[in-house]
């Protein structure tokens, strides 16, 4: 890499190669169409074609690639959940994140910072506790810290008694990373066309056609395709798509805002998330501190920013650090998840045969990527559902055996 | 600042209130199948357009229904639960193995309100979902 940098800086021409190819036309057929253009659709395409030779794939987007909750998202990478199920599944997830810029041969800035979720409570202590074994157990590096080393290890934050919510401690989970959201969209995009993927951006599905309960094609605003099998990654659009196909799912449509301030010199390292009190924060690259916290009080389809959002925020953010209160904010918006009862995900079989669902990714679907990529891609192909990804199957819901991931899922995203 | 019309508060803002999904037939548990119980329980239309909720003013504990759109973020309208429910729903004696006849239906919607008050309607789009016996506009009072 570094003798092809001085090649080019070299070279009188200067080449300039168009990173991804223009959208082609439509083909009669393919051997797997998949529905959505976020970070899942287009790392499943990418697997397939790369671990199991499946190329005659193509994603649909009726908007842009990743402009979904892909490049909406405030990217924070991390496995310290709290069943079982959920931290293995998003161990793998890290795994393959550090090697990714190197796989894909395109640097997605993933930066290790650690990750501090924050308890007010002795109830938030206990749940702290709990999952830092769970976390251990399965390899995770998880421990939870006092105030003492809370304040050494995170030198800014108030640690006040003066405050309505003191910290108590933390769960300190040193892996926790950030990634830059839009990168890991192109990455994958990239490699999978190379592959020979079709992308197809502002190509919206409008219909699925299903014979004796079988998937047989797709209609799309730019006329139909005919499919082996199909997959549909669309997140807050995903009750939608799947009443296209003919089911119902466990989801409903909220949305979640974020916002970031004005650039500053580099102060926070780590990712600092309060469950009781609803925020997280951390600093980009660029300097700007990106903040959140839970998602709206009901569902909509609407990507609005609202100023209920921003005071609620600021309130409990300037409980945390105080000093911000002259920090100007540069930009607010949000996205639409696909918010399940038990905040985990629906993935892998469906009511259809050879149609296959990725969905329920809610306010935590980013650092799933690679994971749900590689294993969706597996279920495609062979047709067997990996045994990592069994228990998010959307038939717990029919036999009540949800997977409780709230304790661990519902603000530290 | 949304401001939520309350039957029985007046304009408050939103955040005094608490969604608590559709207004939708209840199954009753000792009889139903388990797959009917499962998706009362768990499956969600999640509809983008008219719905009718249930809604609550935390502060008062007070129990409304109200009609908005998902896509435009518009409330259509809100009333008193008795405009569609017109007696209790009591499960107990349902449990019994000589169960008394089912509860009724919903009652039809009252007739609209008086002029002065629909004119206080957030201006929208009719309620257009065929779905949903839609209830006239009102805003609270
Ligand atoms: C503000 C915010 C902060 C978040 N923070 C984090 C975080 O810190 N960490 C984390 O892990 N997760 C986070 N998430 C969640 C994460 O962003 C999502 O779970 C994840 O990006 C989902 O990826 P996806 O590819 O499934 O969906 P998306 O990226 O939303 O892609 C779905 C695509 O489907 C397309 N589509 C929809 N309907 C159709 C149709 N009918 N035909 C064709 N295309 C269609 C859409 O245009 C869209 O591009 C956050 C989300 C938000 C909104």
């Amino acid at each position: 890499m570094a003798f092809g940098l001085l090649k080019y800086g070299l070279s009188r021409r200067r080449p300039v190669k168009r990173f991804l190819s223009a959208r082609p036309e439509l083909r009669p057929s393919y051997d797997v169409a998949i529905i959505g253009g976020g970070g899942h659709g287009l790392a499943t395409a990418y697997y397939l074609a790369a671990k199991h030779g499946v190329r005659n794939v193509a994603v649909f987007d009726k908007g842009w690639l990743g402009g979904g909750n892909t490049g909406r998202n405030t990217a924070i990478i991390r496995s310290n959940y709290l069943t079982p199920e959920g931290v293995a599944f998003y161990e793998e997830s890290m795994r393959l994140y550090r090697g990714l810029s190197e796989e894909l041969d395109f640097n997605i800035l993933y930066s290790e910072r650690g990750h501090f979720t924050l308890a007010h409570s002795d109830a938030a202590m206990r749940t702290s506790r709990w999952r830092a074994e769970v976390n251990k157990h399965l390899g995770v590096d998880s421990e939870v810290v006092g105030r003492e080393e809370l304040a050494r290890l995170v030198p800014l934050l108030n640690m006040s008694d003066e405050v309505r919510h003191p910290v108590l401690g933390a769960l300190y989970h040193p892996p926790g990373a950030l990634a830059r959201h839009d990168a890991v969209a192109w990455a994958y995009a990239g490699r999978a066309q190379e592959l020979g993927v079709e992308i197809h951006t502002e190509t919206e599905v409008t219909g699925i056609n299903v014979e004796n309960g079988r998937v047989t094609g797709l209609e799309t605003t730019r006329g139909p395709v005919a499919c082996g099998k199909a997959m549909q990654a669309v997140a807050g659009l995903s009750g939608q798509v799947a009443r296209l196909a003919g089911f119902t799912l466990p989801i409903r449509t909220v949305p979640l805002q974020a916002c970031v301030s004005l650039p500053l010199k580099p102060f926070l390292d780590p990712i600092i998330v309060s469950g009781s009190l609803h925020v997280y924060i951390s600093q980009s690259d660029r300097g700007e501190l990106v903040m959140g916290g839970a998602t709206d009080p009901y569902p909509r389809y609407q990507t609005s920013s609202t100023l209920d959002f921003m005071e609620g925020l600021m309130a409990h953010i300037l409980e945390l650090f105080p000093f911000m209160s002259d920090v100007p904010v540069l930009r607010q918006w949000a996205g639409m998840t696909d918010m399940t009862p038990d905040f985990a995900p629906v993935m892998g079989l469906t009511p259809v045969e050879n149609y296959y669902i990725d969905s329920g990714w809610g306010t935590w679907g980013f650092k799933a990527t690679p994971v749900c990529g590689n294993r969706m891609a597996e279920l495609i192909a062979t047709g067997r559902v990996p045994e990592l990804i069994q228990s998010f199957h959307l038939d717990r819901f029919r036999d009540f055996s949800l997977m409780g991931e709230k304790g661990a899922a519902s603000v530290g995203h | 600042m949304k401001i939520m019309p309350c039957p029985l508060n007046g304009p408050r803002n939103i955040q005094e209130f608490i969604c608590a999904g559709p207004v939708e037939p209840h199954p009753d548990p000792s009889r139903c199948s388990d797959d009917e119980w499962a998706e009362f329980v768990w499956l969600e239309e999640n509809l983008a357009g008219v719905v009718r909720e249930w809604w609550c003013h935390a502060a008062t504990s007070y129990w409304f229904i109200a009609e908005r759109n998902t896509v435009t973020d518009e409330i259509l309208a809100t009333y008193p639960a008795d405009r569609v429910f017109s007696e209790r729903v009591d499960f107990a004696p349902l449990a019994l193995p000589e169960p008394p006849a089912p509860p009724e239906p919903p009652k039809a919607p009252a007739p609209p309100p008086p002029a002065e008050a629909a004119a206080d309607t957030p201006a929208g789009d009719a309620p257009s979902d065929d779905a949903l016996p839609l209830a006239p506009k009102e805003t609270g009072g």
